[in-house]
């Protein structure tokens, strides 16, 4: 099946790309943008979903500086 | 005293590493294929950018087979100094607590700083004088740890060149036998290109070496 897992910056950790997005919306006139977090979004064919978890803890994330979120 | 520096595929700094080492000591270069450590008292895990850096810097060199044996060696009390992209695989890899992320500046930072020894009581720094000028060079550097830790080396005042924690520069392991540090030592072993501060480090792993097995 299609997996696809979704990884942010953790809440509280300096996410500078995120500022600097956050900062370029409003130069383009875009106004009212506000919490910009950059992340990444990894997608993959697995057999075995049940082993995702896993995946994301040992490989995918770090689970000390990033939360992700797996959407199958 | 013999070191052991790994190159891995996309290393960069291992040559410098190894030319340092050979200063203080006998080095010889280790495989990422490898499954022996060839003896070595310490283990030099160097700069560059091992496997790419793709995915997190550090992230794929953990799995590299000689990483198996460096783990083992640290367990077994070997030295083992991880030095910028080496010090994101420790960190990667559990052997160092902490994570290295993106620069605060997102900019690539290339130049010398002054470093403060924190604890000049250890292996790794007890030949080290108070203040240390070493260069740095790094898109990643930014030292972050949810709890507190053993920092030996931390960025002058004013000098942090990436937003580091607490201006962390460098750590070592609750046992004191694993050592990463973003400056680059071995780039620093020559006052023909500005400082031989570097040297100090690998001298003081020969120290700790040399003394250990006079006991």
């Amino acid at each position: 099946m299609r997996a696809r897992v979704l990884i942010r910056p953790k809440q509280g950790i300096l996410d500078p790309q995120g500022q600097v997005v956050e900062r370029a919306l409003p130069a383009l006139g875009f106004k009212g943008v506000r919490n910009v977090h950059v992340g990444r979004l990894i997608e993959l064919d697995v057999d075995d979903p049940g082993q995702l978890p896993e995946m994301c803890e040992r490989l995918l994330a770090n689970p000390l500086i990033e939360d992700y979120e797996i959407v199958e | 005293m013999r070191f052991g520096v790994i190159r891995f595929p996309g290393s960069c700094d291992e040559t410098d590493a190894l030319d340092a080492a050979a200063r203080v000591g006998e080095a010889v270069i280790l495989c990422h294929a490898d499954r022996d450590l060839q003896g070595v008292d310490a283990v030099v895990v160097p700069g560059g950018f091992s496997y790419g850096d793709y995915l997190r810097a550090g992230a794929i060199a953990r799995f590299a087979p000689v990483m198996d044996e460096v783990a083992d060696f640290a367990r077994a009390g070997g030295l083992v100094l991880g030095i910028c992209n080496g010090f994101q695989v420790l960190c990667e890899a559990g052997l160092l607590p902490g994570a290295l992320l993106p620069n605060a500046s997102l900019k690539f930072v290339c130049r010398q700083v002054s470093l403060d020894v924190v604890d000049a009581d250890t292996r790794f720094t007890r030949e080290c004088p108070p203040t240390l000028s070493i260069p740095v060079k790094h898109t990643t550097g930014r030292y972050y740890a949810p709890e507190p830790v053993n920092v030996l080396l931390r960025y002058a005042p004013a000098q942090n060149p990436n937003g580091s924690q607490d201006d962390i520069a460098g750590v070592c392991n609750g046992e004191g036998n694993v050592f990463g540090l973003m400056p680059h030592p071995e780039h620093a072993v020559d006052p023909l290109t500005g400082s031989a501060d570097g040297l100090k480090i690998f001298e003081s792993m020969r120290a700790h070496v040399e003394h250990s097995v006079v006991v």
